[in-house]
């Protein structure tokens, strides 16, 4: 089993096989400018570090979507886990990126540890369970952060908490869906963005149904890839076809982990136990069901109603302009903060915190682009 | 089960009889053993090397090492890179009140061990206690000297354009390793430390290929954050090959899970040795005699132009920046 998943691997990754998938992008493309965006912050990432950004034909321009979890966590949503953390008896449990993430007046999680209050890096919601029914006389907080990969986690907790009986574990459900901020984004940038390199991870639990509208309704080539080099090129080469027959339709180019019907399974779970909800977006605003809350018969598992936590809103710091970048209508550089006033070291806006924020990739890979 | 109580680091007898009953039986030295306000050293000739170094791991113990061998191999390795050999260390604890003595005799035994295997021994040290909660189990600060025996001591500001850059073995390791104990990955649990006293390899590698221009450990920040060290240092390039650094497939697959990137990961066993190119054979020679060596490879160079900078050649054949690692690498979402 390692060693055929080793041998893939190698294929994805062989120099040779990437540089015929590069002509073939370029032959097929011929000349013409292409813009595709990505909302997905693994596929940021790969981008970047596997060095395929510096092959991409000159015409093809990389746009970096709202693909980042952590960076579309919004300010009133941190501001409530700052809240909460600040409360006697609470323990934080969180993923470890969200750590650094500047919330209402710069404030972080990690800067909230420092003062003292309790926060934990777990890396999966069950070992936050685990935390809850190691310390029965301290509330867990678990802060649900993520798309529809991390969702079904969350739901699995609460779920295992239920039949545990652990009446110390709640959950604050700032989880976010996918299809309703890509609604968005195709939209209001039919101009900048010619076609949607679709999220592989989103998409093994999703499947494609829910993506079909970007090439019904707004004539958008759409490809689900996967995140080596080669599974990356072979999702924008089809891109490159659609565009070039002009006709759009929605693929799966990453079909040793995506099923066309995504995951019943985990949706069932996520259903039983969330319900899909308006939410902010860090940077893109209120999104119509564009998150999930916990369901009625799961509303006792709510952290924000057990411990009387309010969402306040939270102005967005000056000048920052983490929102059109989000929506790739700047490039991290066009930001008057980025590289002075904002950087990895300390953040301004949440594009600069996650390794897979865009501008930290800008940041850290930017001045050795093609 | 006898545990470290708050007397113990109160300079009396109970101090006294910790001293003795833990740390002379397993480290105990003719040096040590005169239990003197300062250790007398007679032996030791100019020009030294220096180092110190604060050990806070957790947990204390991990597969292939421990805080113990972690203390007197971080400091014999600083000491080495200078090409010196490492002679004496001093060693101070900071034991949380409570800790149970089983603990700190194990720690003492890995010590023990780990200065017979680097050749050093423990002159001086200091023990306190502090009350339960103010420190997490044990700290361990060490120091140490050593004789310089480089007639041009190696630096990471001598790194000359088109000197060839080796790297002694597989990255990541310690790392990893300490992560999968901390946080029970028990997938990961086959990856071991590759903590080790380096001294002994890098003197046979100055002896068979004449002085270095740099010997660098990459221990916090991994590969990428020493190897920008040096060009900042020394205002050159590096260039290297993603396809010629040696990671463990276990490492590479635990990366991958954690969202972390090897090349950032520490490494408490490892060398970057900076040299001309006409001597590199010889080095890699005597490196791979050496059993931390055995997997050294010639992983880059170093370019006059973009001074300052590490550029890779990544494996798809395309380029990036390797940075320098801003805070702590954090776990990632998914």
């Amino acid at each position: 089993m390692t060693s055929s998943l080793n041998e893939i691997q190698s294929v994805l990754r062989d120099p040779r096989f990437c540089r015929s998938l590069l002509d073939r992008l370029e032959k097929t493309l011929d000349g013409k400018p292409f813009r595709f965006m990505e909302v997905c912050g693994t596929h940021t990432a790969a981008i970047f570090q596997s060095g395929l950004r510096s092959l991409l034909p000159k015409n093809v321009a990389h746009l970096s979507g709202p693909g980042c979890p952590v960076c579309v966590t919004h300010e009133t949503e941190l501001g409530v886990a700052l809240a909460a953390a600040e409360k006697p008896g609470i323990l934080i449990a969180t993923y470890g990126d969200l750590l650094r993430v500047p919330g209402p007046a710069g404030r972080s999680l990690a800067s909230a540890r420092a003062d003292g209050a309790r926060v934990e890096i777990v890396y999966s919601p069950l070992d936050a369970v685990n935390l809850a029914a190691n310390n029965p006389d301290t509330e867990i907080i678990f802060l649900g952060v993520g798309f529809e990969t991390t969702a079904p986690g969350s739901a699995a907790a609460i779920k295992t908490a239920r039949v545990r009986n652990l009446g110390n574990f709640s959950l604050l459900s700032f989880h976010k869906l996918v299809p309703p901020a890509l609604r968005l984004l195709a939209a209001e940038n039919k101009e900048t963005v010619n076609a949607f390199l679709l999220p592989g991870h989103v998409a093994a639990i999703t499947g494609l149904a829910p993506f079909e509208f970007l090439a019904e309704e707004f004539n958008q080539p759409a490809a689900v890839g996967g995140f080596e080099p080669a599974d990356i090129l072979l999702a924008l080469v089809a891109l490159a076809e659609q565009s070039a027959s002009g006709s759009p339709s929605v693929v799966n180019r990453y079909e040793r982990a995506v099923k066309n019907d995504g995951n019943p399974r985990a949706r069932s779970v996520c259903d039983e136990v969330f319900v899909p909800a308006n939410a902010n977006w860090r940077g893109l605003g209120l999104i119509p069901c564009g998150g999930l809350i916990l369901s009625p018969a799961y509303e006792n598992f709510d952290a924000a109603k057990k411990h009387d936590l309010s969402f306040n809103s939270v102005q967005t710091p000056n000048g920052c302009r983490c929102g059109a970048i989000l929506q790739g209508k700047l490039a991290p550089p066009q930001c008057p903060l980025f590289g002075k006033a904002c950087t990895p070291a300390s953040p301004v806006g949440p594009c600069m915190v996650s390794t897979e924020g865009s501008c930290a990739a800008y940041f850290k890979y930017g001045d050795y682009l093609a | 089960m006898k545990k470290v109580l708050l007397d113990a680091g109160g300079g009396g007898r109970a101090s006294q009889r910790l001293v003795a009953d833990i740390f002379l039986s397993r480290f105990g030295n003719d040096i040590l053993a005169g239990l003197d306000d300062a250790a007398l050293l007679t032996d030791v000739s100019a020009p030294i090397s220096v180092s110190a170094d604060s050990f806070v791991v957790t947990p204390l113990f991990f597969p292939g090492g421990s805080i113990g061998s972690l203390a007197v191999n971080g400091t014999v390795n600083d000491i080495a890179m200078l090409g010196a050999r490492p002679l004496y260390l001093t060693c101070a604890f900071i034991l949380e009140e409570g800790l149970p003595l089983e603990t700190l005799e194990r720690v003492a035994d890995d010590m023990g061990e780990a200065c017979e295997k680097a050749g050093v021994k423990i002159v001086a040290g200091d023990t306190k206690v502090a009350p339960a909660g103010a420190c997490d189990k044990m700290f361990i600060t060490t120091s140490g000297i050593g004789e310089v025996y480089a007639p041009h001591p190696p630096s990471g500001h001598n790194a000359k354009p088109d000197d060839v850059i080796i790297l002694s073995g597989s990255v990541g390791d310690h790392a990893m390793a300490v992560m999968a104990a901390r946080d029970d990955l028990d997938f990961l649990s086959n990856i071991k430390s590759d903590c080790a006293p380096l001294a002994a390899m890098i003197e046979s590698v100055e002896n068979a290929a004449g002085p270095a221009h740099v010997f660098r450990d990459p221990t916090r920040g991994g590969l990428a954050t020493t190897l920008n060290e040096i060009a900042e240092q020394s205002a050159v390039g590096v260039v290297i090959d993603e396809d010629k650094i040696p990671v463990k497939p276990e490492v590479v697959d635990g990366c991958s899970f954690l969202g972390l990137d090897p090349l950032y990961l520490a490494n408490e066993g490892k060398c970057v040795c900076v040299l001309p190119e006409a001597r590199a054979e010889a080095a890699l020679t005597a490196m791979r005699a050496s059993p931390y060596g055995k997997e050294a490879a010639v992983i880059g160079r170093i370019s006059s132009s973009r001074p300052g900078k590490v550029i890779m050649n990544t494996g798809i054949g395309g380029q990036r920046i390797l940075g320098m690692l801003e805070g702590a690498q954090l776990p990632r979402i998914c």
